[in-house]
């Protein structure tokens, strides 16, 4: 946009203008396809065979086939690395997990604390 | 079946909900009819709504929309600061059996929509439009990233400012408190359409803040001049950048907290309800996780303002400029781990309360290395006493006294006492006025000669600043009082008849602030008046440090006919340091992004939309938002995105620049 070489008689040459993003290619996008496939295909199959006994193992077991899988989506879908627009892709994406990790964590044990030390709600309005 | 068409069409809205009772509220209608209608008349009269449109409301202009969000926020500090002195002069005359002459209902709709407005109305566009207008010149860019989404994020805020305002004269406005905590705020409590009105402002204004984040970020990152690395930036383009970054992750709190909570108003869900499992006290943890990264969004660019105003007027380069990008971050991540403070008396366990106290005392460590910095820039330093470092000055001191109560407030069983009292609420008026608005203050000061070409009298900038200064102090000073003898905020009426007087000195202290609001606005209409005489050609009138004041002021739409080129921090002051010469030969034709009146149509129909959805007119939101949508889809086909300046055009206001350097003998 503030380039003055582009030539004028064309406003949508500098529309597309490559700015350090890493771009995929067939072959990663196609890894990226099958490793999303088997990783949701995984735990479809552990909840629905009943492979783990114990409901909080699956849900773990859920959880981290999860975790994996946004990492795939972030690696092979929205090309981030290290290197990514000169670091700030990734630089973003710690401050992300970062704020995540404290809001959500702060949450729950802020909540877990009102919990425990409030008179339960229902036994108020029965008094 | 008459009445089931009717519903239909109105929705609730019916003849009973202008609030045709209340005398006041009747008067004050009048008057904005009468001053509106007459603005109105006078913009058809001078043949001045093609120029607006054109040159103002449909412009993309980094600059132009920059003065539009000062505009906004002037106007709407007149509505904040209204409803400040409504208060009190009620606190003041209600003893001693008298009610005072607002009533309840009305009382609390005026102290909820001060907190609104001020913050959200007047302190959000405020720092928006000196970031706006400040940043993309600071890093010698043509504009910010995206100019379109600029300008729509500017309507958007104005929609939700016009959704405030019409709760005024159709319906009422909240009577929960600025955060509309539930179940106050549920349906339960509150059946009419005061919080729908706040809800859907809020939504629609957050829109506007969100997207102008996102477009500072891309633009601070992106879009700085060949040279100027992250530790060559204006310190007020770092404060700038944290403060995006702040808002970018903060308000999609905000939208969420309050989605769910429309969701209970309007579907019956249950997240905040008493009954069917819901919890009010995750709304006030999710809100605060959006509330205290907000005050910080308000204070650190005023943090960077007084940074520049403190190095320019001492004639000197910033002390510890490094320690205070890092403790300007610092001040960005610790503004997560505190929100707890705002509610330590709901009934979390020890190690939970001093957790957070602890992590907010901490945040005064960064703060205080920044006062320091502030005073070594100034040691030693060949100090001018114009307006800015005026007030730069009053904000130490001020806010330092408000800090030192913030600390205090920090210490949970001490917060036990004074939790929800007006010691509190003197605290943060103390920080926001003594910080950021002073703040603003230094900065319309400081760079309204780059804006307009002439500096502001300094008359009448004195009297606005001694009367804002000693009225604040009036003000305030008295609430800390109170607060500490026990007296709760929000209260319409006094049995202690001893507790007058120190209302009374508050209330003359709101009168003195009002004398500093008027004088300001004076300031304006007596500096325009005198342009002539207070004019600067020179483009750099205070003898500044960054790449702002290297350009033209007013700046040509292009803000450096040639990208500046950076080799040190404070880069205009090393360019002049070197001799620099401004290129006068090779001019090129500029591209620049066209205006679009794209925003103006969708905010216009973001205000019918959240209109119809607080009356429970459906089929008026639906045809709003199917309109959003189309107009949405339709800019998406728009083209002429874009034009060239023509290289004549380039060359002619340079070299009318060139000659107006060399009549300064420059």
């Amino acid at each position: 946009m503030s380039d003055p070489q582009a030539p004028a008689n064309n406003p949508h040459a500098d529309h597309d203008h490559d700015n350090g993003a890493a771009h995929g290619t067939r072959g990663s996008y196609l890894k990226g396809f099958f490793l999303s496939v088997i990783l949701t295909a995984i735990p479809f199959w552990a909840v629905m065979t009943g492979a783990f006994k114990d409901p909080s193992t699956a849900a773990l077991v859920v959880m981290v086939f999860a975790v994996a899988q946004i990492v795939v989506h972030m690696i092979y879908f929205l090309h981030m690395s290290g290197k990514s627009e000169g670091g700030w892709t990734m630089m973003a994406l710690i401050f992300t997990i970062i704020l995540v990790v404290i809001t959500l964590s702060g949450s729950i044990w802020v909540m877990y604390h009102m919990n425990t030390n409030m008179m339960p709600m229902q036994a108020a309005a029965d008094m | 079946m008459n009445d089931t068409l009717l519903k239909t069409i109105f929705g609730r809205l019916t003849l009973e909900s202008l609030p045709l009772h209340e005398p006041i509220v009747v008067a004050t209608f009048a008057m904005v009819a009468i001053g509106g209608l007459g603005l109105v008349a006078a913009l058809t009269y001078f043949k001045v709504w093609g120029y607006l449109w054109n040159e103002w409301f449909t412009s993309v202009d980094h600059k132009k929309i920059g003065i539009m969000y000062m505009i906004l926020a002037i106007v709407m500090l007149l509505r904040g600061f209204s409803d400040a002195i409504m208060m009190r002069a009620q606190q003041a005359m209600a003893f001693n059996g008298s009610e005072g002459y607002l009533t309840a209902h009305h009382y609390d709709q005026v102290f909820t929509a001060h907190g609104v407005i001020m913050i959200f109305f007047v302190a959000m566009p405020m720092v928006t439009g000196l970031m706006n207008y400040v940043v993309p010149l600071q890093i010698g860019a043509r504009d910010v990233s995206f100019p379109f989404l600029n300008n729509f994020s500017f309507w958007m805020t104005t929609a939700g400012a016009v959704i405030v305002m019409m709760s005024l004269f159709i319906g009422e406005f909240a009577r929960t408190g600025w955060l509309a905590m539930p179940p106050l705020s549920g349906l339960a409590y509150s059946p009419d359409v005061g919080v729908d009105y706040y809800i859907w402002a809020l939504q629609i204004a957050g829109i506007g803040t969100l997207l102008s984040g996102v477009n500072l970020v891309a633009t601070i990152v992106k879009m700085r001049a060949p040279g100027m690395t992250m530790m060559k930036m204006p310190i007020f383009t770092w404060t700038s950048l944290c403060t995006n970054i702040l808002i970018v992750a903060a308000f999609p709190v905000l939208t969420a907290v309050l989605a769910m909570l429309s969701l209970d108003r309007y579907i019956g869900t249950a997240f905040f309800t008493n009954d069917s499992g819901g919890n009010p006290m995750m709304y006030v943890n999710l809100i605060w996780i959006w509330g205290h990264p907000e005050v910080y969004i308000l204070v650190l660019p005023a943090f960077g303002i007084f940074s520049e105003v403190t190095s320019t007027f001492s004639g000197k380069r910033l002390f510890g400029y490094s320690s205070m990008v890092y403790a300007t971050l610092v001040i960005t991540i610790l503004a997560y781990l505190v929100w707890l403070h705002h509610f330590f008396t709901m009934g979390s366990g020890a190690s939970v309360n001093s957790f957070f106290g602890i992590t907010t005392m901490i945040i005064s460590i960064p703060t205080g290395a920044k006062i320091f910095n502030w005073l070594f820039t100034m040691y030693k330093g060949r100090i001018r006493f114009e307006l800015p470092m005026m007030w730069t000055i009053a904000f130490m001191v001020t806010f330092t006294i408000g800090g030192m109560t913030g600390v205090l407030l920090a210490v949970p069983p001490a917060d036990f006492v004074l939790h929800n009292s007006l010691f509190l609420v003197a605290h943060f008026h103390n920080v926001i006025i003594g910080g950021t608005l002073f703040g603003m203050f230094a900065g319309i000061n400081y760079w309204f000669p780059k804006a307009f070409g002439f500096k502001l009298d300094k008359k009448w900038g004195t009297v606005s600043f001694w009367c804002w200064v000693v009225g604040f102090y009036f003000a305030f000073m008295p609430l800390y009082v109170l607060g500490l003898m026990g007296v709760t905020r929000r209260m319409r009426y006094f049995d202690d008849p001893n507790l007058q007087i120190w209302f009374v000195i508050a209330a003359f202290g709101a009168a003195l602030i009002a004398a500093g609001i008027g004088a300001f606005l004076l300031q304006i209409f007596v500096s325009i008046r005198n342009r002539e005489a207070l004019a600067d050609h020179s483009g750099d009138p205070w003898n500044g440090r960054t790449l702002e004041w290297a350009t033209s002021s007013p700046p040509p739409e292009y803000n450096f006919a040639f990208t500046p080129i950076v080799h040190d921090l404070d880069a205009w002051y090393d360019m002049k340091d070197r001799k620099h010469e401004r290129p006068v030969t090779g001019f090129k034709s500029i591209h620049m992004p066209s205006g679009t009146g794209t925003g103006v149509v969708l905010a216009g129909l973001s205000v019918a939309f959240g209109f119809a959805m607080i009356w429970y007119i459906w089929w008026l939101a639906g045809l709003a938002l199917a309109g959003i949508f189309a107009t949405t889809i339709f800019h998406t086909f728009n083209y002429k995105r874009d034009f060239h300046i023509p290289v004549e055009d380039v060359i002619a206001s340079e070299d009318a620049r060139t000659r107006q350097l060399a009549t300064q003998g420059a």
